[in-house]
């Protein structure tokens, strides 16, 4: 495992935006530049995480320094190897400005103020593009594995089940739901076999905060499941990745082999007589197999149609055994709580949703990407200070939080306290993490026709009230869109949409509505607008009011 | 299509385990960009299992195809956060440029163009992917020299 002796490291970000933007072409450039003045034996270059904001990628680091260029082009590339490596020379004119790029640095900003901790933290993005995801002795170095080490060698499986359960540790897939009530379901069940299941299989429109975890950190995952694994009494795990996420799995997948070639996964870890397995399973594009009960059908080799609950996945999980199931950014939460303790953790967020927060922050802002931040700042704060404000020309109309099943939120939202409780309290959820700010040209119906479209595609079929509810609400969408909506539409809308709520069979169907429940509560005046053959914004394409139907049959008067 | 052997090697990689067959119908779908009908039932006799489940997985995932597909794959990103960043206009734009509506393949079967779901890029949007490559900050004009650039040859 020993690395040959190399004099500096560079990694080139490469993660599908600096892919997107040339990252490919920057390495390459790179190394020919390398080999042009023979440097290829002492320098190796190698793919990173993207951690940096979107209008820095792709960057490139370079270690041991610690420099960290960004945006770089193909063209820069060579300049950066002659004038840094070869001479010695900081490139000046290509370092990125470090406000911008690690987020950190705003911890400068006043902390503290009425309880609240205003600057981004980063827990679990602390390695991400700092580390090479390709080489383990990166993890090591920074704390790696240590957690898990301590936890086999000097705690019993209940002690560490204690600490997550102390923690407060919510679940991030969107509900929030305790993990460390949700470890102890599966740690008593009697059964000799349980399991743990990682749901990677991220495809909530707009998150992307497992992609970033799962690609510059997969160690961090892997650790967190034979934690998990440790205290529930399972020695097996399995992660199921989306289809789409081809890099996140090949970076997982060589993650997992050079962990069980240094004995801290695989059978007796660290001579402590724990063993734990993990594999990957990969998924093939479809968005319901997110919901817990679709995976684990998925993962049996079936179609992705949920189960009915209870029993949950808990008490009847894969192969009918108590499972486990959390999502990247929840296991990603546990190291960090076992190396540091509950009482730290709870020092992070507010009382009710301790930790810190992994946010994608998107539309109509100039600086979109992913941030971490403590649990409770508010959406006024991400977009002013993470997100550097609003376009020019554009003011705040509303936001969705959670991706496409999330919540449309108004301005009145702005100084709300982000944690799980406080949005609920407030009629809104918090979802996975992603933050579509809007500005006031957006149309709150055509947002809602773009969401429903995607609700109908993904629907798995199973259960009625999901399978024609979506397209119910999408055909009056569409109508209330170019101007041929009736009267009744809006009662209509929110009847098909409380009784998909109460009636779905699982998560799909009863989160689907929540944009347009929400919506008509925060925006309903702009929906009947429509009525009228008006839109407010002026993006819906109005066609002329429906021409009285014609009499068909001259004898009927 | 894959030949037979081809078909083989992926059933044997997954050690002709049942609960591998969507991954199997993924694999067979990537390597020859479609499933047959008697790669169906060469699948289900190898696993033991009835051709009318296969099929039936097969057709529920959107990374398994069942038909042919153009020489290049268009998806284009539905989403409400490529929507919002001016996705309407680069719709708009790839159905007129290719002449074939979202869902269709181009006559000379160069061009299949489908919509996909949100695939992680969306600080970029709005986003397609050509193929495996992915296309960010997408404007009218770029979306035409892309295709222009495909069109003569020159690919990603």
């Amino acid at each position: 495992m020993m690395r040959r002796m190399i004099r500096a490291t560079i990694l080139v970000s490469g993660d599908p935006q600096s892919l997107g933007r040339g990252a490919e072409d920057v390495k390459l450039a790179i190394e020919a530049e390398l080999s042009f003045y023979g440097l290829e034996n002492e320098i190796e270059v190698g793919f990173g995480g993207g951690a940096t904001r979107a209008e820095m990628l792709p960057s490139v680091s370079i270690y041991p320094e610690g420099v960290i260029y960004g945006p770089v082009k193909p063209a820069d590339g060579a300049l950066i190897v002659e004038e840094h490596l070869y001479k010695g020379r900081i490139v000046e004119h290509l370092l990125a400005p470090p406000d911008a790029l690690v987020s950190g640095r705003l911890a400068a900003l006043p902390a503290g103020k009425e309880g609240k901790r205003y600057a981004e933290k980063r827990v679990l993005l602390r390695r991400v593009g700092v580390i090479d995801p390709y080489n383990i002795e990166d993890y090591v170095a920074h704390d790696g594995y240590f957690a898990l080490g301590q936890a086999i060698t000097t705690m019993t499986p209940a002690e560490v089940l204690n600490v997550v359960r102390e923690s407060g540790l919510q679940g991030r897939g969107g509900a929030g739901f305790p993990t460390g009530m949700k470890w102890s379901f599966v740690a008593s069940r009697p059964e000799e076999v349980h399991y743990v299941v990682c749901n990677a299989d991220e495809s909530e429109p707009g998150t992307f905060k497992d992609r970033m975890i799962l690609e510059g950190d997969p160690h961090a995952v892997l650790e967190g499941m034979a934690l998990a694994g440790y205290a529930v009494g399972a020695h097996e795990g399995w992660i199921y990745i989306r289809g789409e996420y081809i890099l996140s799995k090949e970076r997982l997948e060589q993650a997992i082999h050079q962990a069980e070639e240094l004995g801290v996964l695989g059978d007796d870890i660290m001579g402590s007589g724990f063993s734990f397995h993990i594999h990957v399973h990969a998924g093939a594009g479809a968005y319901v197999c997110g919901e817990e009960t679709a995976l684990l059908e998925s993962m049996e080799g079936k179609r992705g149609i949920p189960r009915i609950r209870p029993p949950y996945p808990t008490v009847y999980g894969y192969h009918g055994m108590p499972t486990v199931v959390n999502n990247v950014e929840t296991l990603a939460n546990v190291p960090p709580i076992l190396l540091n303790g509950a009482a730290w953790y709870r020092t992070l967020g507010t009382k009710r949703s301790p930790g810190t927060k992994l946010y994608s922050v998107m539309g109509d802002v100039n600086v979109t990407g992913l941030i971490e931040v403590p649990m409770g700042i508010t959406l006024r704060e991400v977009v002013d200070i993470y997100a550097g404000g609003m376009k020019e020309g554009k003011a705040f109309k509303c936001a969705q939080t959670g991706g496409s099943s999330g919540s449309i939120i108004p301005p009145d939202f702005l100084d709300t306290p982000m944690d799980y409780a406080s949005m609920a309290e407030k009629g809104a959820g918090l979802g996975s993490g992603a933050l579509l700010i809007c500005g006031q040209d957006t149309c709150i119906v055509d947002l809602a026709s773009v969401l429903l479209r995607f609700f109908k595609t993904e629907s798995c079929g199973k259960c009625t009230p999901c399978r024609i509810g979506t397209t119910r609400l999408l055909e009056t969408f569409d109508r209330l869109r170019v101007g041929q909506g009736k009267a009744e539409d809006l009662a209509t809308l929110e009847s098909i949409a409380q009784n998909m709520v109460k009636t779905s069979f699982c998560g799909l169907g009863q989160a689907a509505p929540t944009p347009v429940l929400t919506a008509l509560r925060f925006f309903r005046d702009e929906i009947a607008a429509h009525l009228d053959g008006h839109c407010p914004a002026g993006v819906c394409p109005m066609q002329a009011p429906p021409a009285a139907p014609k009499t068909r049959h001259k004898y009927i008067s | 299509m894959p030949e037979s052997s081809t078909l083989n090697e992926i059933i044997q990689k997954y050690g002709g385990d049942r609960e591998a067959l969507v991954e199997i119908l993924r694999d067979v779908s990537q390597v020859a960009g479609y499933v047959t009908p008697e790669n169906i039932a060469t699948i289900a006799q190898r696993l033991g299992l009835p051709q009318s489940q296969v099929h039936s997985v097969a057709s529920f995932y959107s990374l398994v195809n069942l038909k042919p597909r153009g020489k290049h794959v268009i998806r284009f990103c539905q989403d409400a956060p490529c929507h919002v960043a001016g996705g309407r206009e680069i719709w708009k734009t790839l159905e007129q440029t290719l002449g074939i509506p979202f869902g269709a393949t181009t006559p000379d079967g160069t061009w299949t163009l489908l919509t996909t779901s949100c695939i992680g890029a969306c600080s970029v949007g709005p986003v397609m992917m050509v193929d495996d490559e992915i296309y960010g900050n997408l404007t009218p004009e770029k979306v035409q020299e892309i295709i222009a650039q495909y069109r003569a040859g020159g690919g990603a």
